[in-house]
Protein backbone atom coordinates (compact mmCIF):
# COMPACT_ATOMS: atom_id res chain seq x y z
CA UNK A 1 0.00 0.00 0.00
CA UNK A 2 1.60 3.27 -1.57
CA UNK A 3 1.72 5.87 1.95
CA UNK A 4 -1.09 8.48 1.51
CA UNK A 5 0.84 11.23 2.96
CA UNK A 6 0.95 14.36 0.86
CA UNK A 7 3.18 17.63 2.07
CA UNK A 8 0.04 19.32 2.92
CA UNK A 9 -0.90 16.44 5.00
CA UNK A 10 2.55 16.65 7.02
CA UNK A 11 2.49 19.99 7.50
CA UNK A 12 -1.14 20.24 8.95
CA UNK A 13 -0.65 17.12 11.38
CA UNK A 14 2.80 18.57 12.54
CA UNK A 15 1.37 21.96 12.97
CA UNK A 16 -1.88 20.56 14.82
CA UNK A 17 -0.10 18.41 16.87
CA UNK A 18 -1.37 15.19 15.26
CA UNK A 19 2.42 13.62 14.48
CA UNK A 20 5.65 14.90 14.80
CA UNK A 21 8.56 15.14 12.40
CA UNK A 22 10.55 12.96 14.18
CA UNK A 23 7.25 9.86 14.33
CA UNK A 24 7.13 10.51 10.47
CA UNK A 25 10.96 10.10 10.17
CA UNK A 26 10.72 6.77 11.88
CA UNK A 27 7.60 5.34 10.00
CA UNK A 28 8.82 6.43 6.89
CA UNK A 29 12.17 4.60 7.62
CA UNK A 30 10.67 1.42 8.53
CA UNK A 31 8.50 1.56 5.65
CA UNK A 32 12.23 1.73 3.83
CA UNK A 33 13.24 -1.44 5.79
CA UNK A 34 10.13 -3.56 4.83
CA UNK A 35 9.69 -2.45 1.05
CA UNK A 36 13.29 -1.69 -0.35
CA UNK A 37 14.85 -4.83 -0.16
CA UNK A 38 12.77 -5.85 -3.57
CA UNK A 39 12.83 -2.44 -5.19
CA UNK A 40 16.47 -1.22 -4.17
CA UNK A 41 15.45 2.53 -4.37
CA UNK A 42 18.16 3.46 -1.71
CA UNK A 43 21.62 3.46 -1.43
CA UNK A 44 22.45 5.33 1.28
CA UNK A 45 20.11 6.20 4.48
CA UNK A 46 20.86 9.38 6.64
CA UNK A 47 19.27 8.38 9.73
CA UNK A 48 21.41 11.10 11.81
CA UNK A 49 20.89 14.20 9.70
CA UNK A 50 17.23 13.08 9.32
CA UNK A 51 16.79 13.03 12.82
CA UNK A 52 18.81 16.03 13.80
CA UNK A 53 16.84 18.38 11.17
CA UNK A 54 12.87 16.56 11.98
CA UNK A 55 14.09 17.72 16.20
CA UNK A 56 14.55 21.06 14.63
CA UNK A 57 11.20 21.24 13.27
CA UNK A 58 9.50 19.18 16.11
CA UNK A 59 11.14 22.34 18.55
CA UNK A 60 9.53 24.79 15.93
CA UNK A 61 6.10 23.47 16.18
CA UNK A 62 6.59 23.07 19.80
CA UNK A 63 6.81 26.36 20.38
CA UNK A 64 4.31 27.88 17.92
CA UNK A 65 6.55 29.12 15.47
CA UNK A 66 5.37 29.60 11.82
CA UNK A 67 6.38 26.34 10.03
CA UNK A 68 8.46 26.35 6.58
CA UNK A 69 6.45 25.21 3.84
CA UNK A 70 7.91 22.04 3.75
CA UNK A 71 7.92 21.41 7.27
CA UNK A 72 8.93 17.92 8.13
CA UNK A 73 8.14 16.79 5.14
CA UNK A 74 10.39 13.15 4.44
CA UNK A 75 12.01 13.42 0.79
CA UNK A 76 15.12 11.83 -0.39
CA UNK A 77 17.65 12.77 -2.90
CA UNK A 78 19.17 11.13 -6.13
CA UNK A 79 22.43 10.05 -5.78
CA UNK A 80 24.02 12.36 -8.25
CA UNK A 81 23.53 15.76 -5.67
CA UNK A 82 26.36 15.96 -3.17
CA UNK A 83 25.55 15.99 0.54
CA UNK A 84 27.72 16.94 2.83
CA UNK A 85 28.73 13.77 5.61
CA UNK A 86 26.70 11.80 3.38
CA UNK A 87 28.33 9.82 0.72
CA UNK A 88 27.32 10.49 -2.62
CA UNK A 89 28.23 7.62 -5.38
CA UNK A 90 26.66 9.35 -8.83
CA UNK A 91 25.53 5.07 -8.71
CA UNK A 92 29.69 4.57 -9.41
CA UNK A 93 32.35 2.62 -8.23
CA UNK A 94 34.69 5.31 -8.77
CA UNK A 95 32.79 7.02 -6.11
CA UNK A 96 32.14 4.45 -3.81
CA UNK A 97 33.60 5.96 -0.51
CA UNK A 98 33.13 9.48 -1.13
CA UNK A 99 32.07 11.55 1.23
CA UNK A 100 31.90 15.21 0.09
CA UNK A 101 32.45 18.52 2.08
CA UNK A 102 29.38 20.21 1.18
CA UNK A 103 25.89 20.50 0.32
CA UNK A 104 24.54 20.46 -3.04
CA UNK A 105 22.36 23.83 -3.34
CA UNK A 106 19.05 22.50 -4.27
CA UNK A 107 19.37 19.82 -1.33
CA UNK A 108 20.45 23.03 1.32
CA UNK A 109 17.24 24.91 -0.07
CA UNK A 110 15.16 22.10 0.34
CA UNK A 111 16.56 21.52 4.08
CA UNK A 112 16.24 25.01 4.16
CA UNK A 113 12.53 24.87 3.58
CA UNK A 114 12.11 22.25 6.68
CA UNK A 115 11.90 18.74 4.45
CA UNK A 116 13.80 15.78 6.26
CA UNK A 117 16.31 14.34 4.07
CA UNK A 118 16.30 10.48 4.16
CA UNK A 119 18.71 9.30 1.83
CA UNK A 120 19.87 8.72 -1.21
CA UNK A 121 18.65 7.33 -4.12
CA UNK A 122 20.06 4.74 -6.87
CA UNK A 123 20.10 6.01 -10.50
CA UNK A 124 22.08 4.73 -13.22
CA UNK A 125 25.76 5.61 -13.06
CA UNK A 126 26.38 9.39 -13.50
CA UNK A 127 23.03 9.44 -14.65
CA UNK A 128 23.69 7.87 -17.91
CA UNK A 129 20.82 5.20 -18.59
CA UNK A 130 17.51 5.00 -19.63
CA UNK A 131 16.56 1.69 -17.26
CA UNK A 132 18.52 2.31 -13.51
CA UNK A 133 20.28 -1.14 -15.06
CA UNK A 134 23.75 0.29 -15.41
CA UNK A 135 23.69 1.21 -11.35
CA UNK A 136 26.79 0.32 -10.00
CA UNK A 137 25.52 -1.43 -7.07
CA UNK A 138 22.04 -3.17 -7.49
CA UNK A 139 19.35 -2.40 -10.40
CA UNK A 140 15.88 -0.94 -9.08
CA UNK A 141 12.63 -3.04 -9.66
CA UNK A 142 9.50 -1.00 -10.63
CA UNK A 143 7.22 -0.77 -7.83
CA UNK A 144 4.35 -1.11 -9.98
CA UNK A 145 5.71 -4.40 -12.02
CA UNK A 146 8.85 -5.28 -10.24
CA UNK A 147 9.56 -7.63 -13.62
CA UNK A 148 9.97 -3.97 -15.06
CA UNK A 149 12.55 -1.38 -14.94
CA UNK A 150 11.85 2.10 -13.25
CA UNK A 151 12.86 3.95 -16.15
CA UNK A 152 16.41 6.31 -15.39
CA UNK A 153 18.38 7.56 -14.65
CA UNK A 154 16.34 8.53 -11.92
CA UNK A 155 14.74 5.34 -11.53
CA UNK A 156 15.30 5.20 -7.28
CA UNK A 157 13.47 9.14 -7.17
CA UNK A 158 10.32 7.62 -8.80
CA UNK A 159 10.41 4.02 -7.58
CA UNK A 160 11.07 5.47 -4.06
CA UNK A 161 7.63 8.13 -4.66
CA UNK A 162 5.86 5.82 -6.50
CA UNK A 163 6.00 2.84 -2.90
CA UNK A 164 5.53 5.63 -0.73
CA UNK A 165 9.24 5.71 0.58
CA UNK A 166 9.33 9.28 0.53
CA UNK A 167 6.78 12.17 0.19
CA UNK A 168 8.58 13.50 -3.28
CA UNK A 169 11.97 13.30 -3.99
CA UNK A 170 14.99 15.41 -6.16
CA UNK A 171 15.98 13.89 -9.52
CA UNK A 172 17.74 15.10 -12.64
CA UNK A 173 17.36 15.28 -16.20
CA UNK A 174 19.75 15.08 -18.80
CA UNK A 175 18.16 13.77 -21.61
CA UNK A 176 14.59 12.78 -19.74
CA UNK A 177 16.22 11.08 -16.34
CA UNK A 178 12.90 12.64 -14.15
CA UNK A 179 9.92 12.46 -17.15
CA UNK A 180 10.71 9.01 -18.56
CA UNK A 181 11.00 6.93 -14.66
CA UNK A 182 7.75 9.48 -13.48
CA UNK A 183 6.28 7.85 -17.01
CA UNK A 184 7.19 4.31 -15.94
CA UNK A 185 6.04 4.48 -12.12
CA UNK A 186 3.03 6.28 -11.93
CA UNK A 187 4.16 9.67 -10.48
CA UNK A 188 4.68 13.17 -11.63
CA UNK A 189 8.43 14.61 -12.71
CA UNK A 190 9.13 18.19 -13.43
CA UNK A 191 11.82 19.38 -15.86
CA UNK A 192 12.27 22.52 -15.63
CA UNK A 193 14.11 25.16 -17.43
CA UNK A 194 17.35 25.16 -18.07
CA UNK A 195 18.72 28.13 -15.40
CA UNK A 196 15.71 27.26 -13.27
CA UNK A 197 17.49 25.87 -10.13
CA UNK A 198 20.81 26.10 -9.53
CA UNK A 199 23.51 23.20 -10.54
CA UNK A 200 26.04 23.53 -7.89
CA UNK A 201 26.66 20.66 -6.66
CA UNK A 202 25.20 18.06 -9.03
CA UNK A 203 27.71 15.73 -10.19
CA UNK A 204 28.17 16.97 -13.47
CA UNK A 205 27.21 14.49 -16.79
CA UNK A 206 26.41 17.39 -19.43
CA UNK A 207 26.41 20.86 -18.25
CA UNK A 208 24.62 22.38 -20.99
CA UNK A 209 21.74 20.05 -20.90
CA UNK A 210 21.48 19.20 -17.01
CA UNK A 211 18.95 19.88 -14.92
CA UNK A 212 17.86 19.13 -10.88
CA UNK A 213 13.81 19.20 -10.67
CA UNK A 214 11.25 17.60 -8.48
CA UNK A 215 9.35 13.97 -8.59
CA UNK A 216 5.75 13.56 -6.28
CA UNK A 217 2.68 12.31 -6.11
CA UNK A 218 0.75 15.01 -7.62
CA UNK A 219 1.31 18.31 -9.25
CA UNK A 220 0.85 20.40 -6.53
CA UNK A 221 3.51 18.82 -4.81
CA UNK A 222 6.13 19.28 -7.74
CA UNK A 223 4.90 23.42 -7.49
CA UNK A 224 5.52 23.49 -4.16
CA UNK A 225 9.14 22.12 -4.64
CA UNK A 226 9.78 23.70 -7.47
CA UNK A 227 9.34 26.77 -5.81
CA UNK A 228 11.88 26.29 -2.43
CA UNK A 229 14.49 24.87 -4.80
CA UNK A 230 14.60 27.29 -7.71
CA UNK A 231 15.82 30.79 -8.10
CA UNK A 232 19.26 32.50 -8.37
CA UNK A 233 22.54 30.91 -6.99
CA UNK A 234 26.02 32.87 -6.79
CA UNK A 235 27.11 29.54 -7.46
CA UNK A 236 25.77 28.68 -10.44
CA UNK A 237 26.95 31.09 -13.20
CA UNK A 238 24.10 29.45 -14.89
CA UNK A 239 21.09 30.19 -12.62
CA UNK A 240 19.00 32.79 -13.72
CA UNK A 241 18.44 36.36 -12.02
CA UNK A 242 14.70 35.39 -12.88
CA UNK A 243 12.19 35.99 -9.95
CA UNK A 244 10.49 32.84 -9.06
CA UNK A 245 6.48 33.38 -9.01
CA UNK A 246 4.16 31.47 -6.55
CA UNK A 247 3.79 28.35 -8.37
CA UNK A 248 1.25 26.56 -6.42
CA UNK A 249 -0.87 29.97 -6.33
CA UNK A 250 -0.92 30.19 -10.04
CA UNK A 251 -2.04 26.77 -10.67
CA UNK A 252 -5.25 27.54 -9.96
CA UNK A 253 -5.93 30.10 -12.81
CA UNK A 254 -8.45 28.76 -15.33
CA UNK A 255 -7.03 27.11 -18.34
CA UNK A 256 -9.84 27.94 -20.71
CA UNK A 257 -8.85 29.71 -23.65
CA UNK A 258 -4.68 28.05 -23.45
CA UNK A 259 -3.73 27.35 -26.75
CA UNK A 260 -2.48 23.25 -26.76
CA UNK A 261 -0.08 22.44 -29.09
CA UNK A 262 -0.24 18.95 -30.73
CA UNK A 263 3.09 18.02 -32.69
CA UNK A 264 2.44 15.30 -35.66
CA UNK A 265 6.19 14.36 -35.40
CA UNK A 266 5.43 13.05 -31.43
CA UNK A 267 3.06 10.46 -32.76
CA UNK A 268 5.11 8.85 -35.62
CA UNK A 269 5.80 5.05 -35.97
CA UNK A 270 7.28 3.70 -32.88
CA UNK A 271 4.26 4.58 -30.55
CA UNK A 272 2.70 2.17 -28.63
CA UNK A 273 -1.32 2.45 -29.94
CA UNK A 274 -2.17 2.04 -26.01
CA UNK A 275 0.53 5.13 -25.40
CA UNK A 276 -1.14 6.66 -28.13
CA UNK A 277 -4.71 6.16 -26.97
CA UNK A 278 -4.24 7.53 -23.45
CA UNK A 279 -2.40 10.42 -24.81
CA UNK A 280 -5.12 11.44 -27.29
CA UNK A 281 -7.94 10.78 -24.50
CA UNK A 282 -5.82 13.23 -21.96
CA UNK A 283 -6.00 15.95 -25.57
CA UNK A 284 -9.10 15.28 -25.58
CA UNK A 285 -10.09 15.86 -21.92
CA UNK A 286 -7.97 19.47 -22.21
CA UNK A 287 -10.27 20.57 -25.16
CA UNK A 288 -13.02 19.83 -23.02
CA UNK A 289 -12.40 21.54 -20.27
CA UNK A 290 -11.68 24.81 -22.40
CA UNK A 291 -8.33 24.56 -24.06
CA UNK A 292 -7.55 25.32 -27.58
CA UNK A 293 -6.42 22.23 -29.44
CA UNK A 294 -3.66 23.64 -31.97
CA UNK A 295 -1.49 21.54 -34.54
CA UNK A 296 1.91 22.38 -34.44
CA UNK A 297 4.83 21.54 -36.28
CA UNK A 298 8.76 20.36 -34.48
CA UNK A 299 9.73 19.58 -37.83
CA UNK A 300 13.49 18.34 -36.59
CA UNK A 301 12.43 16.33 -34.22
CA UNK A 302 13.92 13.12 -36.39
CA UNK A 303 17.12 14.30 -35.67
CA UNK A 304 17.23 15.07 -31.83
CA UNK A 305 18.58 11.30 -30.59
CA UNK A 306 21.39 11.69 -32.82
CA UNK A 307 21.96 15.55 -32.09
CA UNK A 308 21.86 14.69 -27.82
CA UNK A 309 23.79 11.69 -28.32
CA UNK A 310 26.59 13.96 -29.45
CA UNK A 311 26.72 16.82 -26.84
CA UNK A 312 25.74 15.09 -24.57
CA UNK A 313 28.57 12.10 -24.77
CA UNK A 314 31.15 14.87 -25.65
CA UNK A 315 30.34 17.28 -22.39
CA UNK A 316 30.77 13.96 -20.48
CA UNK A 317 34.23 13.00 -21.94
CA UNK A 318 35.11 16.11 -20.54
CA UNK A 319 33.74 16.12 -16.99
CA UNK A 320 34.91 12.70 -16.22
CA UNK A 321 37.52 13.23 -17.07
CA UNK A 322 38.38 14.50 -13.20
CA UNK A 323 37.77 11.08 -12.28
CA UNK A 324 41.50 10.12 -12.14
CA UNK A 325 42.38 8.76 -8.87
CA UNK A 326 44.15 11.40 -7.81
CA UNK A 327 42.31 14.02 -4.92
CA UNK A 328 38.99 11.52 -4.35
CA UNK A 329 37.39 8.04 -5.44
CA UNK A 330 38.71 5.12 -6.49
CA UNK A 331 42.45 4.61 -7.18
CA UNK A 332 43.73 0.95 -8.79
CA UNK A 333 47.23 0.41 -7.96
CA UNK A 334 50.06 1.25 -10.80
CA UNK A 335 53.66 1.64 -10.71
CA UNK A 336 53.48 5.09 -13.16
CA UNK A 337 51.18 8.15 -12.86
CA UNK A 338 49.74 7.81 -16.26
CA UNK A 339 48.85 3.80 -15.08
CA UNK A 340 47.04 5.00 -12.22
CA UNK A 341 45.36 7.29 -14.29
CA UNK A 342 44.11 4.51 -16.82
CA UNK A 343 43.79 1.99 -14.45
CA UNK A 344 41.80 3.84 -11.96
CA UNK A 345 39.21 4.56 -14.57
CA UNK A 346 39.24 0.96 -15.90
CA UNK A 347 38.44 -0.32 -12.70
CA UNK A 348 36.35 2.65 -11.69
CA UNK A 349 34.31 3.14 -14.55
CA UNK A 350 31.29 0.89 -16.08
CA UNK A 351 30.79 -0.06 -19.20
CA UNK A 352 28.31 2.30 -20.02
CA UNK A 353 29.89 5.37 -18.97
CA UNK A 354 33.07 4.12 -20.69
CA UNK A 355 31.38 3.65 -24.21
CA UNK A 356 30.00 7.24 -23.87
CA UNK A 357 33.88 8.76 -22.84
CA UNK A 358 34.55 6.94 -25.91
CA UNK A 359 31.95 8.19 -28.16
CA UNK A 360 32.48 11.67 -26.74
CA UNK A 361 36.06 11.94 -27.33
CA UNK A 362 36.10 10.53 -30.82
CA UNK A 363 33.67 12.91 -31.70
CA UNK A 364 35.65 15.84 -30.29
CA UNK A 365 38.76 14.38 -31.75
CA UNK A 366 41.06 15.96 -34.05
CA UNK A 367 39.44 14.92 -37.64
CA UNK A 368 36.11 14.49 -36.65
CA UNK A 369 34.94 17.39 -34.59
CA UNK A 370 33.67 19.14 -37.73
CA UNK A 371 31.65 16.21 -38.45
CA UNK A 372 30.17 15.50 -35.50
CA UNK A 373 30.15 17.96 -32.66
CA UNK A 374 29.95 21.24 -34.37
CA UNK A 375 27.23 19.55 -36.67
CA UNK A 376 25.24 18.52 -33.45
CA UNK A 377 25.38 22.15 -32.13
CA UNK A 378 24.24 23.71 -35.42
CA UNK A 379 21.34 20.89 -35.43
CA UNK A 380 20.80 21.71 -31.70
CA UNK A 381 20.00 25.29 -32.82
CA UNK A 382 17.40 24.16 -35.30
CA UNK A 383 15.64 21.81 -33.04
CA UNK A 384 15.52 25.31 -30.38
CA UNK A 385 13.81 26.68 -33.38
CA UNK A 386 11.55 25.00 -33.99
CA UNK A 387 10.48 25.69 -30.19
CA UNK A 388 10.64 28.62 -30.25
CA UNK A 389 7.67 29.05 -33.80
CA UNK A 390 5.72 26.85 -31.96
CA UNK A 391 5.27 28.86 -29.29
CA UNK A 392 4.64 31.83 -31.37
CA UNK A 393 1.28 30.38 -31.34
CA UNK A 394 0.59 27.95 -28.59
CA UNK A 395 1.04 28.09 -24.51
CA UNK A 396 2.38 24.57 -24.21
CA UNK A 397 2.86 21.71 -26.05
CA UNK A 398 1.49 17.82 -25.03
CA UNK A 399 2.56 14.83 -25.88
CA UNK A 400 3.43 11.44 -24.64
CA UNK A 401 6.55 11.16 -22.17
CA UNK A 402 7.75 7.80 -23.45
CA UNK A 403 6.88 5.25 -26.61
CA UNK A 404 5.94 2.78 -24.81
CA UNK A 405 5.46 1.79 -21.29
CA UNK A 406 7.75 0.77 -18.72
CA UNK A 407 10.34 -2.53 -20.21
CA UNK A 408 11.56 -5.63 -18.63
CA UNK A 409 14.73 -6.01 -16.65
CA UNK A 410 17.34 -7.23 -19.29
CA UNK A 411 15.34 -6.23 -22.37
CA UNK A 412 17.35 -3.39 -24.00
CA UNK A 413 20.47 -3.88 -21.64
CA UNK A 414 22.57 -5.59 -24.94
CA UNK A 415 21.69 -2.91 -27.06
CA UNK A 416 22.59 0.76 -26.34
CA UNK A 417 20.80 2.09 -29.47
CA UNK A 418 18.06 0.63 -28.52
CA UNK A 419 18.06 2.11 -25.29
CA UNK A 420 18.73 5.50 -25.80
CA UNK A 421 15.64 5.41 -28.42
CA UNK A 422 13.96 5.49 -25.09
CA UNK A 423 14.79 9.03 -24.71
CA UNK A 424 13.09 10.01 -28.17
CA UNK A 425 10.26 12.03 -26.37
CA UNK A 426 12.10 13.77 -23.99
CA UNK A 427 15.86 14.95 -24.85
CA UNK A 428 14.15 17.70 -27.23
CA UNK A 429 13.60 19.68 -24.19
CA UNK A 430 17.09 19.47 -22.97
CA UNK A 431 18.57 20.71 -25.82
CA UNK A 432 16.01 23.70 -26.54
CA UNK A 433 16.09 24.55 -22.18
CA UNK A 434 12.56 24.33 -22.27
CA UNK A 435 10.63 22.66 -19.00
CA UNK A 436 8.47 19.86 -19.35
CA UNK A 437 6.41 17.64 -17.09
CA UNK A 438 5.26 14.37 -17.30
CA UNK A 439 1.81 13.24 -15.34
CA UNK A 440 0.05 9.88 -15.40
CA UNK A 441 -2.57 9.77 -18.05
CA UNK A 442 -3.64 5.88 -17.88
CA UNK A 443 -2.59 2.47 -17.95
CA UNK A 444 -1.72 -0.41 -20.35
CA UNK A 445 -4.09 -3.34 -20.33
CA UNK A 446 -1.22 -4.90 -18.51
CA UNK A 447 -1.49 -2.42 -15.94
CA UNK A 448 1.28 -0.27 -16.77
CA UNK A 449 1.37 3.22 -16.12
CA UNK A 450 1.28 5.59 -19.52
CA UNK A 451 2.59 9.29 -19.01
CA UNK A 452 1.33 12.39 -20.42
CA UNK A 453 4.13 15.19 -20.70
CA UNK A 454 3.38 18.84 -21.89
CA UNK A 455 5.94 21.53 -22.80
CA UNK A 456 6.54 24.91 -22.37
CA UNK A 457 8.07 28.16 -22.92
CA UNK A 458 11.40 29.27 -20.85
CA UNK A 459 10.76 30.10 -17.62
CA UNK A 460 6.26 29.41 -18.09
CA UNK A 461 6.85 26.41 -15.76
CA UNK A 462 3.74 28.07 -14.50
CA UNK A 463 1.58 27.59 -17.44
CA UNK A 464 2.95 23.99 -17.30
CA UNK A 465 2.15 23.05 -14.25
CA UNK A 466 -1.17 24.55 -14.50
CA UNK A 467 -2.40 22.98 -17.57
CA UNK A 468 -0.96 19.74 -15.67
CA UNK A 469 -3.11 20.22 -12.63
CA UNK A 470 -6.28 21.48 -14.70
CA UNK A 471 -6.44 17.99 -16.26
CA UNK A 472 -5.16 15.73 -13.17
CA UNK A 473 -7.82 17.61 -11.21
CA UNK A 474 -10.63 16.49 -14.09
CA UNK A 475 -9.34 13.04 -13.83
CA UNK B 1 32.91 0.07 -40.51
CA UNK B 2 33.97 3.53 -39.69
CA UNK B 3 35.28 2.76 -36.40
CA UNK B 4 38.19 0.41 -36.52
CA UNK B 5 40.00 -1.18 -33.79
CA UNK B 6 43.01 1.19 -34.62
CA UNK B 7 40.65 4.16 -33.65
CA UNK B 8 39.36 2.29 -30.97
CA UNK B 9 42.88 2.03 -29.34
CA UNK B 10 43.73 5.26 -30.25
CA UNK B 11 40.26 7.32 -28.68
CA UNK B 12 40.64 5.04 -25.58
CA UNK B 13 44.36 6.26 -25.01
CA UNK B 14 43.26 10.21 -25.51
CA UNK B 15 40.09 8.88 -22.86
CA UNK B 16 43.09 7.87 -20.34
CA UNK B 17 40.88 4.25 -20.58
CA UNK B 18 42.68 0.98 -20.99
CA UNK B 19 39.75 -1.38 -21.74
CA UNK B 20 39.94 -4.95 -22.24
CA UNK B 21 40.43 -7.21 -25.46
CA UNK B 22 36.94 -7.85 -25.11
CA UNK B 23 35.81 -4.21 -24.27
CA UNK B 24 37.52 -3.15 -27.49
CA UNK B 25 35.91 -5.27 -29.45
CA UNK B 26 32.19 -4.78 -28.00
CA UNK B 27 33.05 -0.99 -28.21
CA UNK B 28 33.87 -0.36 -31.64
CA UNK B 29 30.58 -2.61 -32.46
CA UNK B 30 28.52 -0.28 -30.53
CA UNK B 31 30.19 3.09 -31.09
CA UNK B 32 29.75 1.94 -35.21
CA UNK B 33 26.52 1.29 -34.66
CA UNK B 34 25.67 4.44 -33.13
CA UNK B 35 27.54 6.76 -35.37
CA UNK B 36 25.53 5.07 -38.31
CA UNK B 37 22.83 6.49 -36.88
CA UNK B 38 24.24 9.64 -35.93
CA UNK B 39 25.37 9.73 -39.56
CA UNK B 40 21.18 11.01 -40.45
CA UNK B 41 22.44 14.55 -39.48
CA UNK B 42 24.31 14.67 -42.48
CA UNK B 43 20.67 14.95 -44.30
CA UNK B 44 20.44 18.57 -43.32
CA UNK B 45 22.39 21.71 -44.62
CA UNK B 46 23.14 23.61 -41.83
CA UNK B 47 25.81 25.93 -43.54
CA UNK B 48 24.04 29.35 -42.24
CA UNK B 49 23.16 27.31 -39.05
CA UNK B 50 24.83 29.06 -36.25
CA UNK B 51 26.01 26.35 -33.50
CA UNK B 52 24.68 26.48 -30.26
CA UNK B 53 26.90 25.39 -26.85
CA UNK B 54 24.40 26.21 -24.77
CA UNK B 55 20.76 27.65 -24.04
CA UNK B 56 21.74 30.93 -21.91
CA UNK B 57 23.54 31.63 -24.95
CA UNK B 58 20.04 32.24 -26.62
CA UNK B 59 18.84 34.88 -23.74
CA UNK B 60 20.87 37.02 -24.57
CA UNK B 61 20.42 37.01 -27.95
CA UNK B 62 16.99 37.52 -27.26
CA UNK B 63 16.99 40.67 -25.50
CA UNK B 64 19.42 43.49 -23.75
CA UNK B 65 17.64 42.84 -20.43
CA UNK B 66 17.73 39.24 -19.73
CA UNK B 67 21.17 39.03 -20.75
CA UNK B 68 21.04 40.62 -17.30
CA UNK B 69 19.55 37.77 -16.11
CA UNK B 70 23.40 35.62 -16.61
CA UNK B 71 25.61 37.98 -14.55
CA UNK B 72 28.54 35.88 -15.58
CA UNK B 73 31.33 37.39 -14.52
CA UNK B 74 29.72 39.16 -11.12
CA UNK B 75 29.75 36.51 -8.47
CA UNK B 76 27.90 37.64 -5.67
CA UNK B 77 30.60 36.23 -3.15
CA UNK B 78 33.34 36.64 -4.47
CA UNK B 79 32.65 41.11 -4.50
CA UNK B 80 34.53 41.07 -1.74
CA UNK B 81 37.57 39.11 -2.16
CA UNK B 82 38.05 35.60 -2.91
CA UNK B 83 35.34 32.87 -1.35
CA UNK B 84 36.81 30.89 1.41
CA UNK B 85 38.38 27.81 0.43
CA UNK B 86 37.81 24.44 2.00
CA UNK B 87 39.90 23.84 4.96
CA UNK B 88 43.03 21.98 4.31
CA UNK B 89 42.07 18.96 6.25
CA UNK B 90 38.65 18.56 5.08
CA UNK B 91 40.03 18.96 1.50
CA UNK B 92 42.55 15.60 1.88
CA UNK B 93 39.92 13.80 3.65
CA UNK B 94 38.56 11.91 0.43
CA UNK B 95 42.11 11.37 -0.97
CA UNK B 96 43.26 7.77 -1.59
CA UNK B 97 46.41 8.82 -0.64
CA UNK B 98 48.22 11.53 1.27
CA UNK B 99 50.71 12.59 3.62
CA UNK B 100 48.20 15.05 5.42
CA UNK B 101 49.61 18.07 3.36
CA UNK B 102 49.89 16.64 -0.42
CA UNK B 103 47.87 13.93 -2.58
CA UNK B 104 50.72 11.39 -3.03
CA UNK B 105 50.48 9.78 -6.40
CA UNK B 106 52.99 7.45 -7.84
CA UNK B 107 56.63 9.21 -9.26
CA UNK B 108 56.02 11.51 -12.22
CA UNK B 109 59.80 11.89 -12.53
CA UNK B 110 62.34 9.25 -12.87
CA UNK B 111 65.90 10.67 -11.99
Amino acid sequence: MPSAWTIDDVRSAIADGRTTASALAGQFYDRIKKEDSDVGAFLTLCEERALAQARRIDAMAEAGEPLPPLAGVPVAIKDVMVTSGVRTTAGSKILENFIPPYDCTAVARLEAAGAVILGKLNCDEFAMGSSNENSAFHPVHNPRDKSRVPGGSSGGSAAAVAAGMAVVTLGSDTGGSIRQPASFCGVVGLKPTYGRVSRYGLIAFASSLDHIGPFAKTVKEAALVLGAIAGRDPMDPTSANISVPDYVAELENPVRGLKVGVAKEYFGSGLDPEVRAAVEAAIQKLAELGCEVVPVSLPHTEYAIPTYYIVATAEASSNLARYDGVRYGFRAKANTLSEMYRRSRDGGFGMEVKRRIMLGTYALSAGYYDAYYLKAQKVRTLLTRDFDEAFEGVDVIAAPTCPTPAFRLGEKVNDPLAMYLADIYTVTANLAGIPGISIPCGESHEKLPIGLQFFGRHFDEATVLRVAHAYEQSR
Amino acid sequence: MKVTGKDVAYVAALANLELSDEERDRMSRDLNSILEYVDRLSELDTDRVLPMAQVSDRYELQSQKESDCFAYAIREDIKEGLRKSLPHDVAVKNAPDTDGTFFEVPKVIER
